[in-house]
Parts: structure tokens; sequence; C-alpha cells
């Protein structure tokens, strides 16, 4: 287990070191920051200038060196926008979309435990039919779309909460409700099938014949072995949503986390902002997917590390 | 052979049938069942093709110029009468500079479909192109290639895109190459899978007994029979750009104006939600219907065409 543990350390390693060279790659080598910082009619020694004060001017393989180096130090310089560390702000950023993301998915799974172990009780029934349609037509609508249909609705005819902003309930309620929706459906899936799976098998029948409670038999049998497939999904649909995937809504409902962030970075053409979200972000994954990983051997005992 | 049979029929079961003792019953309601199966997808068929033949011919019936504003017509409601110097009725009002709202919607599907079927077209290419290449030789090409794909596709494809725009700068031929950047993936890991089983085949290895050229084995032998599973992924992951395009568009990074994207138009009507909902209502229900239109086809592709389910009629 420890072994285990230590080994996904080092890939989270490479991974980081990984994904951190390919974006430095693609920004220093495809992009020149300074042709957009400075205004159209700059001189040649304004944007040499520049070009000098970000360092930009020294040989590529010198800049990748201190690009490294400032990985490892956790040091990613001054955000070029904001004229602070950079992941200082990406850190600051990081609790309003936890607690977004946490309440989101703690919303979805409650709604698609119900939903999906209902419909794999009763396969083949019109409530199952109701469900799986409902998820699958859920998936189809973009979050940004359904945010803003969820705005018209709630905030400006109902006047139940605000229509953006950060800080109290009355603020929250809308991005978590447009946020679970499609981790939902996803889950609502997965879960159907894998525990109509599971319901299928001989220990199902044995527990049944044992007169087992039905109960007993959803939520410990069926439910507790479906559970890899479904830490799966939802490890996977977290770490995205907890490294910015959510943008789009965030933007609407002008909430202060890493994904307006992104998006913020993107508009500024912020190099060191950048790396330090990638950075960032990667770890979070990294995470998530080991303990994704680490859960396995929680569900099933006979996954052995 | 007996083995088969039942878990074809544990398989069959698990879309959604009650159990029937009676063969003839069975057989009945299998034929039922892949009716219905392809009555719905032929619906959604009908409709892809309908909102496609609209996006397409969009410059021949669409009723005004999408590009050209009308400061007087400006933020008008749906209606069905015409407006008052004549002309077509804006039946799905205007927005902001005038412009008619249908109008755009059919100019807008054209790029958003557009954009997607080429990315979709190119990174199925090179995925299975790398997928190939990746299963049949594995070994360490194997390796690193699966590691990158590995790497990249556990990260968020909005990021990766988000960071290609940042550098190239926004437009449109620009977003198509920031998606294929996310897309390509996809179709490699798939390919790659489907090859490992299609590689062990006694068809390919009597290909190599008989001295088949790699590229002949590729082309002739392995890609037809990787194609059933690839097209779902085609079809699928032609849902999934259409969103994506949207999704980047709408932060702003996509399409740019005065051209039209569906993303673009519920970015732009934002603003406007208050008093105009119709700017953003209408575009969400495009990309809705579409989306869904695929996934249905996709599903229905996948079942149809799955091999352990094909051989359930004899």
């Amino acid at each position: 287990m420890i072994r285990y543990i230590i080994l996904r350390l080092i890939y989270t390693i490479v991974v980081i070191f990984g994904v951190s060279i390919l974006v430095f790659i693609v920004t220093h080598v495809i992009g020149n920051p300074v042709n957009t910082m400075l205004p159209l009619q700059a001189t040649d020694a304004e944007r040499m200038a520049l070009t000098h004060e970000l360092g930009l001017d020294k040989p590529i393989l010198i800049q990748l060196w201190d690009f490294l180096q400032s990985i490892i130090r956790l040091d990613f310089g001054n955000s070029w926008w904001q004229q602070v560390p950079a992941l200082g702000i990406v850190l600051k950023r990081i609790p309003a979309t936890l607690v977004l993301v946490v309440s989101a998915f703690a919303l979805a799974l409650v709604i698609a435990l119900l939903l999906g172990i209902l419909a794999a009780y009763k396969p083949g029934t019109l409530i199952d039919r109701l469900i799986t349609n409902l998820s699958l037509v859920g998936i189809c609508f973009p979050p940004f779309w359904v945010a803003l249909m969820l705005i018209l609705f709630f905030s400006v005819q109902m006047g139940w909460f605000y229509t953006s902003g950060y800080g109290t309930l009355k603020h929250a309620v809308l991005p978590v409700l447009t946020l679970s929706f499609i981790p939902a459906a996803h889950l609502v899936q997965i879960i159907r099938s894998s525990v109509a799976e599971q319901l299928n098998s001989q220990y199902i029948t044995t527990a049944r014949a044992k007169g087992v409670k039905e109960i007993v038999i959803l939520f410990n049998h069926a439910l507790k072995n479906a559970a890899n497939a479904i830490a799966t999904m939802f490890g996977f649909d977290f770490g995205r949503y907890l490294a910015g995937e959510a943008a789009a809504v965030e933007v609407v409902f002008g909430w202060p986390g890493i994904g307006t962030l992104i998006v913020d970075t993107i508009g500024k053409q912020d190099f060191p902002l950048l790396q330090a979200e990638v950075f960032t972000v990667a770890l979070v994954i990294c995470i998530i997917n080991l303990i994704t990983d680490i859960s396995y051997g929680f569900f099933d005992p006979t996954i052995k590390y | 052979m007996r083995e088969k049979e039942i878990s074809n029929y544990s398989n069959y079961k698990e879309c959604g049938k009650k159990e029937e003792s009676s063969k003839q019953i069975n057989l009945y309601k299998r034929i039922l069942f892949r009716f219905k199966g392809n009555g719905i997808a032929l619906i959604a068929f009908i409709i892809l093709i309908f909102i496609m033949f609209i996006s397409f011919t969009a410059p021949l019936i669409a009723p005004y110029d999408p590009a050209k504003s009308d400061i007087m017509q400006r933020l008008k409601p749906p209606t069905l009468t015409s407006p008052l110097k004549g002309g077509f009725p804006h039946f799905l009002g205007t927005d902001q500079q005038g412009r008619d709202v249908l109008t755009r919607l059919m100019y807008g599907g054209r790029v958003s479909m557009g954009v997607a079927f080429t990315v979709v077209l190119i990174s199925g290419l090179i995925g299975i192109t790398i997928g190939i290449i990746s299963g049949y030789y594995g070994g360490w090409v194997d390796l690193f290639l699966m590691r990158l794909v590995d790497i990249s596709s556990s990260f968020p494809g909005l990021l990766i895109a988000l960071t290609f725009v940042m550098v190239l700068g926004p437009s449109q031929v620009n977003l198509t190459l920031a998606l294929l950047m996310v897309g390509w993936m996809v179709h490699a890991r798939m390919a790659r899978s489907q090859v490992l089983t299609v590689r062990e085949t006694t068809m390919v290895e009597a290909c190599r007994t008989i001295g088949c050229s790699k590229p002949r084995i590729f082309v002739t032998h392995i890609f037809p029979n990787i194609l059933s599973p690839m097209i779902t992924i085609y079809v699928l992951e032609m849902a999934h750009m259409i969103m994506a395009e949207a999704n980047m568009s709408f932060l702003g990074y996509g399409i740019q104006p005065p051209a039209s994207s569906w993303g673009l138009m519920i970015g732009d009507g934002r603003q406007y939600i208050t008093n105009a909902w119709w700017l953003v209502v209408f575009p969400g229900i495009a990309i809705a219907m579409t989306v869904l239109c695929l996934s249905i086809i996709g599903n229905w592709i996948k079942d149809e065409f799955n091999p352990i389910k094909s051989d359930r009629e004899y």
C-alpha cells in the first residue's frame, strides 16, 4: 500500500513536470506575449525593453531551466497582470471553487443514488425508462445555458435568489444546482447499469433465498459491489470540475473561483499565472485520481496494492 | 454454444426487457424492441438531417442578412406579423442590433457544425493512425503514446484549448486547431483497444504469414475491421465538439463577431437576458437538439453494430 502510494506520487511528479513543460513549449515557442501586452503603435525599443524585462530574450533552454527550477521552488514569479506572486492568486481562488464543487457533487450523488437505484431495481418499467431518458437528455444541455435559464426563472421571474455574486447561501443555490446537473446525469447512468448488473448476479439470488431484506440487498450487497464503477465516474468528474471545467458556469454567476480566474488569465495573456494554474490543476487532478484508486481497495477488499 | 446463448440473453435483458420463457414471444419482442429502437433513432436522424440542411443552405434560404444591423428593429420579441416596412416576420425575434435571430441561428449552425465536423474528421484520422501504430507495434512506442494520452485526457480539455487560443489568438481556424489538440486522444485510445483485439485474429496472422506488407495489413485488413466501433465514437465526439465549441465561443475565445455561432449567440445575449429571453433560449435549444440527436444516433449505432448483439437473431 505504502509502496503503491509512493509510486503514484512519483508518477504525479512526472505528470506535473510533463504538463508544465508542454505548456511552457506552447506558450514560449509558438506565442509572443510582448505583441499582445503592448499597444500596436509601440516602438521597437519599447518591445525590446519589455522582452528584456520579462526575460524572454534569453536562450529558450535557459528559460526552460529557470522555469523548471521555479516549479521546484513553487515560485512562478509575479503575475504580469496583478504584480503579485502568481501561486498566491491561484490558491486564494481554491476555497470558492471547492465549496461550489463539493456541494454540487454531494447534491448530485444523493439525487443519482436515489434515481439510479430506483431505475436499476425495476428495469424495463416506465419509471426506469423515464429516469434513463431524463439522464440522456440532461447531458445535452450546455451548463452555461442551464445557468442562464435558472437565472431567468428563479432570479428574474421569481426573485428568490441572487443572479450573481458570492458569499451567502442565496448566492450559492443556483450555481450548485447548475453544476450538479451533468454529474448527476452521468452518475445515474453508471449507477443504473452497474447496480442492475449486480442485481442480476447469483449472490443476490442467494441472498434473496435466505430472506435478506430488499433494502439490505440493495445497499449492502448490490451498491457496495457496484461502488468501484461509481467511484471511477465520480472521481473523474470531480477532478475535472475542480480543475476549472465549469469555468463558463462560474463566469455566468460571477463566482470568484478557479474557472473565472482561468478565463481572466487567458484574456490578460498572463504566462506566470497560467503556469501556476496549470501546476495547481495538475496537482489537484493527480490527488483526486490517487484518492479514487485507493478507494477501490476500500470498496473491494480483494484488490491489493 | 449454450453458454454463449445465455450470455447473449442476459446481455439482452439489460436493455430493459422482462424475462420471457416462451421462445416465440421472445422473438416477437425482440423484433418489436429493434423496431422501437429504430423508431427513436429514425426521428433523431430526420431532425438532425433537417438541422444540417437548414444550416448548410443558410445563404439560400435565410430571410435576412446575418450581419446587417437595423437599429429600428432592435430587441423585438418573437412575432408572426411582418415588420412595418414589409418582409419576412421575425419568428424568433431580433437581437440587440436588430438582426434576425432565426437567420443568425441558421448561420450559427453552419459554423458550429462546420467546426465540429472538421475537428472530428481530422482528429479521427490522426487518432486512428496513432491508435493503429500504437496498438500494432506495442512496446515502448505504445507505452509512450498511451502515457501521453493518459496524461492529457485526465486534464480538462477546456484548459488545453484555452491555452492554445491564448497563444494563437481567437479565430475560427485557431479554435479548430485548439479543439484538435483536445480531440484526437479519444480516437487514439479507442482505435488502439480495437487494434489489440483485431491484431490477434487468425486473419491478420494469415496475412503476416503470406507476407503482406505492414501498410497493407493496416489499411486493407485492420482498418475496415475497427471502423464500426470508430463510427460510434465519431458521432458521439461530434456532439462533444459542438458542446466544446459552444463553451469556447460563449467565453469569447472561439468564433468572433460579426460571424455567429450558437455559443456566441448565448454569450452575446447574456446581458440582455432580463428583457430579451429569446436571444438566449433559442440557441440553447438548437445546441441541445443537435447534441441529443447525435447521442441517440450514436447509441443506436453502438447497439446495432455491436458484434456481441448482432448475432442475437438467427
